[in-house]
């Protein structure tokens, strides 16, 4: 459930565009005119937004707000702006580029998104970097991360409930044989993470639950030093539990001294549209501390403000 | 005509592929039983002689005729069926009656971005399944990752692709393949740049690889027939069909080679046809036409000619 807050009455595309021209006039920007108006308006409407700025004042509103915001404030802003698989195209591309083995970002995309979402993603990536994703990911990460990135980049999974439980068994007993015996990256493992439907999966975890005795997860966070387990226990989570995986990375993103803007910035972004809300109730839950409250502690400023404007939680 | 002709007519209107339906219809049709009873006793390869004294038909004939008499009717589902249908259906098949690795690198290499992705849709609709999914869990070969990549892979399709790129591809590809490993369609790089990178880019590495080394890439991956059907699938598909039909055209023994004839026509109709029939003209010294009017029947054959003279019309 999303925790985006659009005004019942909303002015006409026409007038946020002023709105949004007069923010940026003469010196300095004001920023609280951009938040009251961006951080209200849902996908369709920024879209409407955007093109109705560019054939007003024939410039792209984004290259705007970048001359115009700074640091974390912009890269909330400009994330936030974009189309959502435009959005998840730019944060695919620095992924790849800046590739290292605990990014879990490629993860995260692959597998949170449903399927069609995914291919709307490939198609942005096409688009905008005149190059594929996949191909891109093949050229950029290597060894046991490439054979299972590429595959999850490029999966166009099954989409309906339909279960076969018969194989939910045999494909749990295999996982439990590869973890249980460390082929981690074995075949057959990035074969079902990679190529089964969700609910195929969460079927298998299930299986695997009431064969072995427990979650998948844990069975996962025993090997310390092996760099290749994070990315396909955060694979799972991503596939089974979305909400759970993002409700940790937030609380890691908080927690961190200093604070990981970058994390903060992309869950809030990505899924304020989606499933915040959800994901916000998890946070108060296992934290024992609203989500609001966290983020006004360790953040300041208009970037602040953008965050709890996005979670629902500004009086606006 | 003359009896003696007629039993000459009514055999081959029952081999070959297809069924001559009218020379059946006219020949047939007015024979007596002493003119029936004269076809079964000296026609000995579709009639056997049976101990208790009379001439039966042969089993496997009969079989054939049965998928003879169908040939039409495929033919005609086929190209009415919607394309996506119709490759999510090719595929299907290929996994689970095979498997046939060419096909599924055909359908995977041969298709548009989205034409390929509208397959893969429509399977997910039939068959309740990723087409993905399905091949990884039914191949157990080494093939298997090769597969996979390609028929996953949504490739770019616009004009851009880095030269430089190409030019170390083409480098990586021909270290490769001089190491000589047995399985190539097993070595990463190779899978990672054919089951990746955009047709267009593919082409500039051909190309390079030819001025590098002197070859064609898809001739020095001739010991692979696999990683030698993607390259052409992928650079030069004519060169593939045609390939595909001659094998077809010639070894009507096998029921494999048979359909080729009818699935290359059928798709290959409104997109590239006539180069395909330029090609198999230059590599054989006949026209498709002209093969197809010899070993095909009635309305079969008929209905082949036709796809095959639209592409005569339109340019």
């Amino acid at each position: 459930m999303s925790t985006l807050i659009v005004p019942p009455h909303v002015p006409s595309v026409a007038e946020d565009c002023e709105q949004l021209h007069k923010a940026f006039e003469g010196w300095g920007t004001n920023e609280r005119l951009i938040i009251s108006i961006l951080a209200h308006r849902n996908a369709g409407q920024r879209k409407a937004i955007r093109h109705a700025y560019a054939e007003t004042y024939g410039k792209d509103l984004l290259k705007d707000l970048d001359k115009e915001l700074s640091s974390d404030f912009e890269r909330l802003v400009l994330l936030w702006t974009l189309d959502p698989p435009e959005r998840d195209a730019v944060l695919t591309d620095e992924a790849t580029k800046k590739w290292t083995k605990s990014n879990q970002v490629l993860v995260e995309i692959a597998c949170t998104r449903p399927s069609k979402g995914l291919i709307l993603v490939r198609e942005a990536y096409h688009s905008r970097f005149k190059r594929s994703l996949e191909e891109d990911v093949a050229y950029h990460t290597t060894g046991d991360f490439r054979k299972l990135l590429l595959p999850l980049v490029s999966s166009y999974r099954y989409e309906g409930d339909e279960v076969n439980l018969r194989l939910a068994k045999s494909e749990a007993k295999i996982l439990h044989e590869k973890i249980k015996g460390k082929h981690y990256s074995d075949d057959d493992v990035i074969r079902i993470v990679a190529t089964r439907s969700k609910a195929q999966v969460n079927a298998t975890l299930n299986e695997y639950k009431n064969e072995f005795g427990n979650d998948i997860i844990k069975d996962l966070e025993h090997d310390d030093d092996n760099e290749f387990l994070p990315i396909l226990k955060a694979t799972f989570e991503c596939l089974v539990y979305p909400e759970n995986y993002f409700e940790k990375v937030l609380r890691e993103a908080i927690n961190k001294r200093g604070t990981d803007e970058g994390a903060l910035t992309r869950v809030v972004a990505t899924r304020a549209e989606v499933d915040l809300k959800i994901i916000k109730d998890l946070y108060h839950k296992r934290n024992s501390v609203p989500l609001h409250r966290a983020i006004v502690k360790d953040t300041h400023g208009d970037y602040e403000k953008m965050l709890v404007a996005l979670i629902g939680e500004d009086d606006a | 005509m003359a009896v003696a002709d007629e039993f000459g007519v009514l055999t081959k209107a029952f081999t070959g592929l297809g069924v001559d339906e009218k020379s059946l219809i006219s020949i047939l049709g007015k024979w007596h039983p002493e003119h029936k009873q004269s076809f079964r006793k000296t026609t000995r390869d579709i009639f056997v002689e049976d101990e208790r004294q009379f001439e039966r038909w042969d089993d496997r004939h009969v079989q054939k005729l049965q998928q003879e008499f169908l040939r039409f009717k495929d033919a005609v589902v086929l190209w009415t069926m919607h394309p996506w249908e119709r490759d999510a259906r090719l595929l299907r098949e290929a996994v689970y009656k095979g498997p046939k690795y060419g096909i599924l690198v055909e359908i995977a290499c041969t298709r548009s971005s989205e034409e390929l992705l509208g397959a893969r849709r429509a399977y997910h609709s039939l068959f309740e399944h990723s087409i993905e999914e399905d091949i990884a869990f039914h191949i157990h070969s080494s093939e298997k990752k090769l597969l996979v990549g390609l028929v996953s892979a949504y490739r770019y399709e616009g004009p851009k692709y880095g030269e430089e790129v190409a030019k170390s591809e083409a480098k990586i590809l021909k270290n490769v393949i001089k190491d000589g490993a047995k399985k190539l369609h097993e070595e990463e790089e190779i899978v990672r740049i054919l089951t990746t990178r955009s047709k267009l880019h593919l082409k500039a590495v051909f190309k390079h690889y030819k001025e590098t080394s002197g070859n064609y890439l898809d001739e020095d991956l001739g010991d692979h027939l696999i990683l030698k059907q993607t390259v052409q699938c992928l650079c030069k598909p004519e060169t593939y069909f045609t390939e595909v039909l001659d094998v077809s055209l010639k070894g009507i023994g096998h029921d494999f080679a048979k359909e080729a004839l009818t699935r290359v026509i059928v798709t290959r109709a409104d997109v590239d046809l006539k180069l395909i029939k330029e090609e198999y003209h230059h590599l054989s010294g006949f026209t498709l036409s002209h093969k197809i009017e010899e070993i095909a029947n009635g309305n079969f054959k008929d209905f082949l000619l036709t796809l095959i003279a639209r592409g005569d019309q339109e340019n």
